[in-house]
C-alpha cells in the first residue's frame, strides 16, 4: 500500500543543537512541519520540547543547525524575523497582559491607527470588528471583548492566546502545552480549534503531555524527543498510546519509524 | 451582538470600577466641606479660587508625569530634585552667564530630560527597582544642584528673574497670564473685586489665568489621550502590567519605560520653569518632597503602585483634591500640621480601596 504523497514541509529544522552551559538541551534534532498537518511534539520532562519550540519561534538561537522555511534556509535573529515569515507561537504562559482587555491583547504591538491628524488614534471599532470575526470563526462568541483578561477563565485565556496567533493569518502555528492547565471540556474545545486550523491548511505544532486523550485524537503525526534527541516518530492513526509512551521513556526506541 | 452568557455589568457598577471614581467623589466631598467651613474666609472669591487652583495645577503638572510612569510600572523619586535642578539651570544661565531666558529654558529642558533618560537607562540596565535607583538620584541631583549653585554664584537662592522673564518671548508661556483684558473688563464691570489703593489701584484682584493652569490642563488632556486612545498608551499599560508578556508581543518595553522617565523629567521641568519665571527666583532647595506629593496624587487618582492600572484624569482630580485641602485648611485657619495627618489618612484609604477594586476588576492571583 502506497502512502499518499506528502506536501512539501513548510518549516523544517535540521540538525539543531543547543546547549545551556554544560547541559546539552538539544542534540542534532530535526523536525518538519507540513501544511494541513498537526504534529504533536511529545517527550518526558527535560526532553527538550520547549527548547525546540523556542528555537522555532526565534526566541533562542541554536548553536548549530539550519532553519528552513518553504525549502529555503532563512536567517533568524529573533522572534520578529520568525513572525514575519508567518510563524506564530502560543507560549505556555500565554504571554497575555492581564490588565488589558481581549481586543487590546489581540492587537498588542500591532494596533491599527488613524492618520497623523487623529493623533494616531487606535481604530478601536475596527479592531473590535476584526476580533469578533476571528472569535466567531473560532466559535468563541461568548468571550467579552472589553473585560480585562485577568478576570477570565483559563480556557478563555487560552482561546484568546490562540486567536491572537491566527489573527494575522499565519502559515504555521506553534502551541506550547495549550491544554496543560485546562479542564477536560476546555481541552476538548482547544483540540477542536487546533483541528480546525490544520483543516484550513495551516501547519500546526503542539506540545502536549496528554498522549491518550489529546495527542492521539488531535494530531496527524507524533514526534518524540528523549534527552534532547529525536527518539521516534509515528503517524497518529498507526500507533497506540503505549507505543508512544515507551518511546518517550526509552522502552523500545523507534518502534515505528515508517512515517 | 451580545451573548446571554456574558454577565453584563450594571452601569453603576461599571462607573464605580473606573479608577478615577474615588478621586472624583473626593473632590466633590472636599469642595462641599470647605464651602461649608471656609467660604466666609474668601476661599471661593475669585482670588481665593485662583489661589487653590494654582496650587492644584502645580500638583497636577508633576502628577501627570508620575502617573504615566507609575502605570508603566516604575517610580521616580528624583522629581523634587529635578525641579530644584532645572530651576537653577535656568537662573544660573540667565542671571550668571547672561544668556537669553529662552536659551536657559531650552537648556533646562534638554538637561533635565537627558537626566531623566539616564535615570531610566540605569533602572533598565541594572534591573534594580526604580525605587532605589531614583532614591539615589534624589540625593545625587540635589547635592549637585547645591554644589553647582554655590560654586558658580556663591548663593543657593537666585532672584531677579522677573524683569528678564517679562522681556523674553518664551518665558511668558510659563510665567505669564492669559485673558488679562477680559479680567480687567470684568473688574471694570464690578463683577470681580478691584484693588482700591496702592500701585495696583483699579486692577482686578485676579489679573488673568496663569500659564501654569494651561500647562496643567494641557498635560492632563495630552496624557489622557496618549494613554487611552493611542497604541503607545496600550504599550504603557502592557509594560506596567506584564513586562514579560509585553516583550513577547513585540512591545519595546525598555524604550517605553525610558521615555516615561523622560516625560516625568519634562513635567518636573515645566513645574520649575513656571515657578522661576512667575515668581522671579530659583532656589537650590526647591521642590522638596514633590516626588511624594506627585505619587500621592496619582494613587488618590486610582493608580496601583504595582503598575498597569491607573488614570491621568484621576491623577488630575487627585491634584485638585490635594490643592483644595491644603489651601482650604489655610483659609479656614486650621492648624497646618493637620494637613499631613489628613494626607496620610487619605493615602491609606486610597491604596486600600484601589487594591480592593482591582481585585474585583482584574481578578486576584497574578
Amino acid at each position: 500500500m502506497q502512502p499518499p504523497p506528502l506536501p512539501d514541509p513548510i518549516l523544517s529544522l535540521r540538525h539543531i543543537s543547543k546547549s545551556f552551559g554544560g547541559v546539552k538541551a538539544l542534540q542534532d534534532v530535526s523536525i518538519e512541519l507540513r501544511p494541513g498537518e498537526t504534529t504533536a511534539l511529545v517527550g518526558d520532562n527535560g526532553a527538550g520540547k520547549s527548547t525546540l519550540v523556542k528555537v522555532m519561534s526565534g526566541v533562542l538561537r541554536p548553536d548549530e543547525g539550519q532553519y528552513l522555511f518553504e525549502g529555503r534556509e532563512v536567517p533568524v535573529n529573533g522572534p520578529r524575523d520568525v513572525a514575519r515569515l508567518g510563524v506564530q507561537t502560543v507560549y505556555q504562559d500565554l504571554a497575555l497582559c492581564n490588565n488589558l482587555d481581549a481586543v487590546q491583547n489581540l492587537f498588542l504591538g500591532r494596533e491599527r491607527t488613524g492618520p497623523w491628524w487623529t493623533g494616531f488614534r487606535v481604530r478601536r471599532a475596527e479592531c473590535e470588528r476584526r476580533a469578533r470575526d476571528v472569535l466567531r470563526r473560532m466559535r468563541l462568541d461568548s468571550i467579552a471583548l472589553d473585560r480585562p483578561v485577568g478576570a477570565m477563565s483559563g480556557g478563555q485565556r487560552q482561546n484568546i492566546a490562540i486567536a491572537r496567533s491566527i489573527l494575522w493569518e499565519p502559515k504555521v502555528v506553534l502551541l506550547d502545552e495549550p491544554t496543560a492547565a485546562l479542564s477536560h471540556s476546555a481541552a476538548e474545545q482547544v483540540g477542536a480549534l487546533i483541528n480546525g486550523l490544520a483543516s484550513h491548511g495551516l501547519a500546526v505544532l503542539v506540545i502536549s503531555h496528554d498522549i491518550h486523550n489529546f495527542v492521539l485524537e488531535n494530531s496527524d503525526r507524533i514526534e518524540v524527543l528523549r534527552l534532547g534527541k529525536n527518539a521516534a516518530h509515528f503517524r497518529s492513526g498507526e500507533v497506540t498510546g503505549e507505543q508512544v509512551v515507551n518511546a518517550m521513556v526509552g522502552g523500545k526506541e523507534g518502534v515505528n519509524s515508517a512515517a | 451582538m451580545t451573548d446571554e452568557r456574558v454577565k453584563e455589568l450594571g452601569f453603576a457598577q461599571k462607573l464605580l470600577m473606573r479608577p478615577e471614581m474615588g478621586a472624583f467623589c473626593g473632590v466633590i466631598l472636599v469642595l462641599i466641606f470647605f464651602l461649608l467651613i471656609a467660604a466666609d474666609n474668601g476661599m471661593f472669591n475669585p482670588d481665593g479660587i485662583q489661589n487653590w487652583s494654582v496650587v492644584s495645577a502645580q500638583f497636577a503638572i508633576i502628577a501627570v508625569g508620575a502617573c504615566l510612569l507609575m502605570i508603566a510600572g516604575e517610580f521616580d523619586l528624583s522629581v523634587g530634585s529635578m525641579i530644584g535642578f532645572s530651576g537653577m539651570v535656568l537662573a544660573i544661565a540667565s542671571l550668571h552667564f547672561g544668556l537669553p531666558v529662552w536659551v536657559g529654558i531650552l537648556l533646562a529642558f534638554v538637561l533635565s530630560m537627558a537626566l531623566g533618560a539616564f535615570n531610566g537607562f540605569l533602572v533598565i540596565k541594572t534591573g534594580l527597582p526604580s525605587f532605589i535607583v531614583t532614591l539615589a538620584f534624589l540625593y545625587i541631583l540635589r547635592g549637585l544642584t547645591i554644589f553647582m549653585s554655590v560654586t558658580t554664584t556663591n548663593k543657593t537662592i537666585l532672584s531677579g528673574m522677573k524683569p528678564l522673564a517679562e522681556e523674553d518671548w518664551l518665558a511668558p508661556f510659563f510665567g505669564g497670564e492669559a485673558f488679562q483684558g477680559f479680567f480687567q473688563w470684568m473688574g471694570n464691570m464690578g463683577w470681580i473685586e478691584t484693588y482700591t489703593r496702592g500701585i495696583f489701584e483699579g486692577q482686578p484682584v485676579v489679573s488673568g489665568v496663569p500659564a501654569l493652569i494651561f500647562w496643567a490642563v494641557g498635560l492632563v488632556i495630552f496624557a489622557q489621550f496618549l494613554l487611552t486612545r493611542t497604541p503607545f498608551g496600550n504599550w504603557i499599560f502592557a509594560a506596567g502590567g506584564d513586562a514579560h508578556a509585553a516583550a513577547y508581543a513585540g512591545i519595546p518595553v525598555k524604550r517605553v519605560k525610558i521615555l516615561m522617565f523622560m516625560f516625568t523629567a519634562f513635567c518636573a521641568c515645566v513645574f520649575a520653569m513656571c515657578q522661576v519665571t512667575e515668581f522671579g527666583s530659583a532656589g537650590a532647595d526647591r521642590g522638596l518632597l514633590k516626588e511624594f506629593e506627585a505619587i500621592i496624587c496619582v494613587v488618590i487618582g486610582g493608580a496601583l503602585l504595582t503598575g498597569g492600572y491607573g488614570s491621568v484624569i484621576g491623577a488630575g482630580l487627585g491634584a485638585i483634591m490635594f490643592g483644595v485641602v491644603q489651601q482650604g485648611l489655610f483659609f479656614s485657619g486650621a492648624e497646618s500640621s493637620l494637613f499631613r495627618v489628613f494626607l496620610g489618612g487619605l493615602l491609606l484609604i486610597a491604596v486600600i480601596t484601589n487594591t480592593y477594586i482591582r481585585r474585583r476588576v482584574i481578578g486576584a492571583g497574578d
